[in-house]
């Protein structure tokens, strides 16, 4: 079946109320400029007309010159383009139904159906299917990158792979043989391809000639099988979306199943490849922030009038002042104190505050920081500007044990050595950052010891990467805590440079 | 005229005047000519945005008039200037005339009429692109480095292609260029100058494209070499660094490897080069580390 042929029945089959002579095409269009709009993407009237208008000068033969024509026309900013791409799937899907029976000519014929349901999917089967998966992951990492290479052979065999792994493994029969359910979670949860990174790492390391002992070998072969599983875990729920999009509307899956772009992943929901795009996204958000902040100092007002240059100036005009001159602003830097929980709990937004601080360094005059969990240390020596992020993550991760006397949070005993030992950090020039989930075991809050810490600086804020609808639930004393120090919701990349180019 | 007349044509065309285009790149490429639309690329430093607009340039036959942006750019280094000098030359050499004439004040009017005439202005870039007759291809590069006001500036040119002058009246397109801005996102351009235009992000190419590329641009470099080369510049974009190498450096590093005549990229050749393609020392030190090269 080719690609065309796809879209085209696709678009027929979606659209019940097409008349006879209509390709439906229109439809599936709006359908799917609807989508991504709701999807986040603030696709404009003139830009859905754009892209129509690039449609018509394409060829309908080709899925990816299609899919980049409404690429270019409906999305302008890259962070959106995993978005686009899983709807683009939906509502233009690679195949219908099986498509992977050419993968093995031995397989069975999937219109032959619940018959041979045991050949198709039993323990031999299974296992026969990890260890090709297993096979493809080492050489689809050898080969090079599969998260960010393009259409290559490889990444077209995971896909078919991936394909495969939820028709056979991931479906769920339903009463007729039309109604099979399809289950990602059900597929990924039987292949366990997390299980197979210990094997596809070996197979890594035995494939080039390197020495298997050599740590820094073993930690390149490591990621490159994470980065393939992950791609391949990615690969199975986009199968499984694009079946149920066929057996329900595209419109259904895209309000349920596709995830948002990276940088509204909620830090506590994030997943092991998201965090790592995320830490990607940290410097150009830096960056970025960093000019905002920047413009907005140079902007920001003026000093106070400068009378004697005033009255100068007026001479030209008869003694009329009528341009006031004004003395330079004095610039302001802030003196930033981070204070940091890096419980279990709250540890990859920890690490994202204090590394998007870390990038931010040199606009802030000094900056201090601190992470606990029971108590308090002191951690601005591992931000030294100009070092290896890599270093950076590692040492702040050792710190954690610092910060632990008894393991379990508590946001009291924190408040309160830092006050003993650390109180000197806070002056009239400081303003507190406090990054937390303010979750603190039902143990003694302090609150007096954090009003002391506010008072006489600058400013404080609280940080809290919970939604607001989860404060104040089980042991969180988020309210009682907001009362002291103004609590703001952080929940991802987008919220947290807001936050920063707002307040700091 | 029609710049490309298909994906295809434009993959190959493209290929001839020396760039590789992958399937996206080639079809926006080929919209943004189709559909008269500015094309915006975006990408980190050194994958080949600018090179695009010069390769179109190149496989259209067209002109390349560029109009580098920077902090400060303003109007009137982007779009026209009044040459100030020059009129004030003709205002006195038509003061020295009056006193012959008899002055009744249709001299001032003569003059007046006569300094904003195209012969006082100046052209910049904008302009430039937009009154020219040939085909054009214009580049407006690192258009994120402008301020925000500069942006206002461009949306009359890119949307309607035409330039109001007060006192002249509006310049408009005869022939619209090809428009290509560029951007390393360094700042979030404004919705309204995004919508007016094509989108494409370039990133990093996959090993076996950078392969041709780095061959293509660099024809002396041994095959196998290349390839080593190209193997250790993904390895090298896998770990975290500061500044991951673009194909810009690879490009680099493959002509500093035939200047040096190293037929074999082992690990001391490595280490000896390793400054062609990262430059920062923390990246150069991790570098070193993690791919088990000697200090």
């Amino acid at each position: 079946m080719t690609d065309a042929g796809t879209a085209d029945e696709a678009g027929d089959g979606s659209s019940p109320d097409g008349a006879p002579g209509r390709s439906g095409l229109v439809d599936r269009h709006i359908a799917f400029v609807e989508a991504l709009r709701s999807a986040g993407l603030p696709v404009s009237l003139a830009e859905g007309l754009d892209a129509v208008g690039a449609l018509t000068h394409l060829e309908w033969t080709d899925r990816s010159v299609v899919r980049a024509g409404y690429a270019a026309t409906l999305v302008k900013k890259s962070s959106q383009r995993p978005t686009f791409d899983a709807l683009f799937d939906l509502f233009f899907p690679r195949l219908v139904g099986e498509g992977s029976t050419t993968l093995d000519p031995d397989a069975e014929d999937p219109a032959a159906g619940r018959a041979t349901d045991t050949a198709r999917d039993g323990a031999e089967a299974l296992e026969a299917f990890r260890d090709q998966l297993q096979e493809q992951l080492v050489g689809a990492a050898g080969e090079g990158d599969p998260a960010d290479g393009g259409e290559g052979a490889s990444e077209e065999t995971l896909r078919r792979l991936a394909a495969e792994a939820v028709g056979r493994f991931g479906a769920m029969p339903g009463r007729t043989p039309g109604q099979t359910a399809f289950s990602a979670y059900q597929a990924l949860r039987r292949v366990a391809p997390a299980e197979l990174t210990g094997r596809v790492v070996d197979g890594l390391l035995a494939a080039g000639d390197s020495d298997a002992m050599e740590p820094g070998m073993r930690a390149y072969a490591e990621r490159r099988a994470a980065r393939g599983i992950g791609a391949f875990t990615r690969m199975v729920e986009d199968d499984a979306r694009r079946r149920i999009a066929e057996r329900k509307s595209p419109e259904h899956v895209a309000d349920v199943a596709v995830r948002p772009a990276i940088d509204r992943v909620a830090f506590t929901s994030a997943r092991r490849d998201d965090l790592e795009e995320m830490r990607r996204q940290i410097a150009p958000l830096a960056r970025r922030l960093a000019t905002r902040l920047a413009k907005q100092r140079a902007t920001n007002g003026r000093g106070p009038l400068d009378f004697r240059r005033t009255v100068r100036a007026s001479m030209s005009t008869g003694g009329v002042p009528i341009t006031t001159r004004h003395r330079p602003k004095r610039p302001h830097r802030t003196d930033l104190v981070v204070l940091c929980d890096v419980s279990g709990s709250v540890a990859h937004f920890a690490q994202f505050t204090l590394l998007l601080t870390y990038a931010l360094r040199e606009h802030f005059g000094r900056l201090r920081a601190f992470t606990f969990v029971d108590r308090t240390t002191e951690v601005t020596a591992v931000l030294r500007p100009g070092r290896d992020p890599v270093e950076v993550m590692e040492e702040l991760a050792a710190s954690i044990q610092h910060a632990a006397m008894t393991g379990r949070t508590s946001y009291g005993s924190a408040f309160r050595t830092f006050r003993e030992q650390y109180a000197d950090a806070l002056g009239p020039a400081s303003s507190l950052l406090v990054l937390g989930d303010a979750r603190s075991n039902y143990s003694d809050l302090a609150l007096d010891d954090l009003r002391a810490m506010t008072n006489g600086i600058r400013g404080a804020w609280w940080l809290n990467p919970e939604h607001p609808r989860h404060w104040d639930t089980g042991d969180s004393a988020a309210s009682r805590y907001a009362a002291v120090v103004p609590m703001v919701e952080c929940r991802n990349l987008a919220q947290l440079g807001e936050f920063v180019q707002k307040v700091l | 005229m029609t710049w490309f007349t298909s994906p295809a044509d434009a993959t190959a065309r493209l290929g001839a005047a020396g760039y590789l285009a992958d399937e996206a790149t080639a079809t926006t490429a080929f919209l943004a000519g189709a559909l008269e639309k500015p094309l915006l690329v975006e990408g980190p430093a050194g994958v080949g945005k600018t090179e695009l607009a010069k390769s179109v340039a190149r496989a259209a036959g067209a002109d390349l008039v560029r109009l580098q942006c920077y902090e400060g750019l303003d109007e009137a280094r982007a779009l026209y200037e009044w040459n100030y000098s020059k009129q004030l030359l003709r205002i006195q050499a038509a003061r020295a005339g009056e006193v012959d004439t008899g002055a009744d004040g249709s001299a001032w009017q003569r003059t007046h009429d006569d300094i904003f005439t195209e012969e006082f202005l100046l052209t910049r870039p904008l302009l430039t692109a937009i009154s020219r007759e040939e085909p054009t291809v214009l580049l407006i590069d690192e258009v994120d480095k402008t301020d925000v006001e500069v942006e206002g500036l461009l949306l009359e040119v890119l949307s309607d292609f035409q330039v109001t002058i007060p006192e002249l009246g509006t310049v408009t397109a005869t022939r619209r260029p090809f428009v290509v801005l560029t951007s390393n996102a360094a700042r979030e351009l404004s919705e309204a100058l995004k919508r007016r235009c094509l989108y494409l992000h370039l990133d990093y190419p996959d090993a076996e494209r950078e392969r041709e590329i780095v061959t293509a641009q660099v024809p002396e470099l041994d095959d196998a070499v290349a390839r080593q080369l190209v193997e250790t510049v993904v390895r090298l974009r896998g770990l975290e660094l500061k500044k991951a190498p673009s194909i810009a450096e690879s490009i680099d590093w493959a002509r500093t490897l035939v200047a040096l005549e190293i037929k074999e990229l082992d690990q001391a050749a490595i280490t000896a080069t390793l400054g062609a393609v990262l430059k920062h020392a923390t990246d150069q030190a991790r570098a070193v580390r993690e791919l088990r090269l000697r200090a």
